[in-house]
């Protein structure tokens, strides 16, 4: 990458650019965006983060990088989820399910690519998740955990944004957490139509749920053999 | 600061720059110009507003983000109350009452933003005069059925939703730091895809959209005979580039271009978002 261009741990380029060109499409173009250097540094690298070993504690840093690894590991289990769910589909499956269902994983697996290569040498490594808990030739138990990964996906998104400094990560999560919600609601009508929104997502003024990193990690951690360590994010 | 050479620079990047810049010749002569007739230290600024202009981004107050989305708001939820209101015009059970969870979310997202806007000291603006037949006030725009018409009127519901999950989303730069304000818009937006997911299971479970997913596939409204009505909500969502990282097959895994551009949403501007509404809004 550009020598002259430095960046701050877990900041962004843009301090050191003159204010009218701090419009994210301006950078990507230029092709000095923080992720895009993240990638370019991952070239230089081994092509594969090492796999994390059993029961290895993995801690997510901080600032802008540890948000990102954060979703980054939330990816990383959404997507082992549905691999699992398509290789070995639920008795009574329909061919519509089968279908929306791949392309979910289809998504959840383009999700945890683009952190990986937008990470770069940032990136944790692959954790190894542990659904000793879910019955895969369950419907009931499949989508259960669907929901539960979908719902959690959303608030920890919408959790996260407000830690975020750079408005280019900022943008990437939007774009993604419309999509979990969107599967969100696909699971939740498999299960009863008509909950794609109900209470238990939606409060009185009509927001979603928010949830902390710290209370999403609790939440996960069940699905995963290695401790996450979130306690250096930007917020605990 | 050479423009002339950093722009040669962004060309090798995005070849189509001076498509959006209108044209190369024009480019370089406004360029030109800028440099004869500013002084060096406002060339950026210029040149800032050149790019905003290209590439459609303008920063907002927080204020000027919640009255924007204010607007967006009373526009839905007028458009759904009204069709609850008309008799036959949707099916009974499970239809009426998804329609029904979704209009509550709308007038509650009308009362928050209120709220919130003069909680932060500003004035919220007031309901247009809406015409849903998109005919600028004339009643008679290529949507005066949507009324009448189920099939028309999930069409644009499900064009509005998606529209809105759209607009919220490009926001989010303009309130970067802002907290609770963010967290907030943050949350309407995940409520609307949510929305947006369900009507477009609403479109494909009655048969009018017999193949669209929860999800947007390319820039493909997938209404069918209604996609070249809602052509402009939709331009822009088919990219499969995210931050200069092709996600097509990304990694070596089998991600079609279908995927790629389903697993990321795409923003739009509120300039881009204003034209779309404005034959919704009686002049």
């Amino acid at each position: 990458m550009k020598s002259s261009m430095t960046t701050k741990p877990g900041g962004t380029l843009e301090a050191g650019l003159p204010r009218p060109m701090h419009r994210r499409n301006f950078l990507r173009y230029a092709g000095v965006s923080v992720l895009g250097t993240g990638l370019l540094a991952a070239a230089c690298t081994k092509d594969d983060p090492n796999p994390l070993t059993y029961g290895e504690t993995v801690n997510l840093g901080s600032g802008d990088i540890g948000i990102l690894n954060y979703a980054y590991a939330l990816e990383q289990l959404e997507a082992a989820f549905y691999i699992q769910v398509i290789q070995t589909q639920y008795s009574g499956i329909t061919a519509a399910e089968t279908a929306l269902l791949t392309d979910i994983r289809d998504h959840e697996v383009a999700h945890r690519e683009f952190f990986k290569a937008a990470l770069g040498i940032s990136a944790i490594g692959g954790l190894t998740p542990d659904f000793s808990k879910i019955n895969f030739s369950s419907r009931e138990s499949v989508l259960a955990t669907a929901k539960t990964f979908e719902d959690l996906g959303v608030s920890a998104y919408n959790g996260a944004g407000r830690y975020l400094t750079s408005a280019d990560y900022l943008t990437i999560a939007g774009k993604i957490v419309s999509v979990e919600a969107r599967h969100a609601a696909y699971i939740r009508n498999l299960i009863s139509n008509g909950s794609f929104a109900n209470s238990e997502v939606v409060d009185a003024n009509g927001l979603d749920v928010v949830r902390t990193p710290t209370e999403v990690i609790i939440l996960a951690q069940p699905f995963v053999r290695n401790t996450i360590d979130a306690t250096n994010l930007p917020i605990a | 600061m050479n423009v002339l050479h950093l722009l040669t620079e962004i060309e090798k990047h995005d070849p189509e720059v001076y498509g959006r810049l209108d044209s190369r010749r024009t480019a370089m002569r406004q360029f030109a110009g800028i440099g004869k007739k500013l002084a060096a230290a406002a060339v950026p600024v210029a040149f800032g507003s050149m790019f905003r202009k290209a590439y459609g981004q303008t920063t907002l107050t927080v204020l000027e983000v919640l009255n924007y989305a204010l607007t967006l708001e009373y526009l839905e939820a007028e458009f759904y109350t009204t069709a609850l209101a008309k008799s036959g015009l949707i099916p009974a059970g499970a239809s009426v009452s998804a329609i029904q969870t979704i209009s509550t979310h709308e007038t509650q997202h009308v009362a928050f933003l209120r709220t919130a806007i003069t909680a932060a000291g500003g004035m919220p603006v007031a309901k247009p005069t809406f015409d849903f037949s998109g005919g600028s006030g004339s009643g008679t725009g290529p949507f005066k059925d949507a009324f009448n018409s189920y099939q028309l009127f999930l069409a644009v519901a499900q064009t509005l939703e998606d529209t809105g999950v759209r607009a919220y989303k490009g926001q989010a730069p303009n309130l970067l730091g802002k907290g609770d304000v963010l967290t907030a818009a943050l949350n309407i937006h995940s409520v609307e895809a949510r929305h947006a997911s369900h009507v477009r299971q609403m479109n494909r479970a009655a048969g009018f959209a017999p193949t669209v997913k929860p999800w947007i596939t390319g820039d493909d409204p997938g209404l069918g005979t209604n996609n070249a009505l809602v052509a402009a909500n939709y331009a822009g969502e088919g990219t499969v580039s995210q931050a200069t990282i092709n996600i097509t097959n990304i990694g070596g895994q089998m991600i079609s271009s279908g995927a790629a551009s389903e697993s990321f949403d795409e923003p739009l501007s509120r300039d881009q978002v204003l034209v779309i509404i404005k034959p919704f809004i009686k002049a």
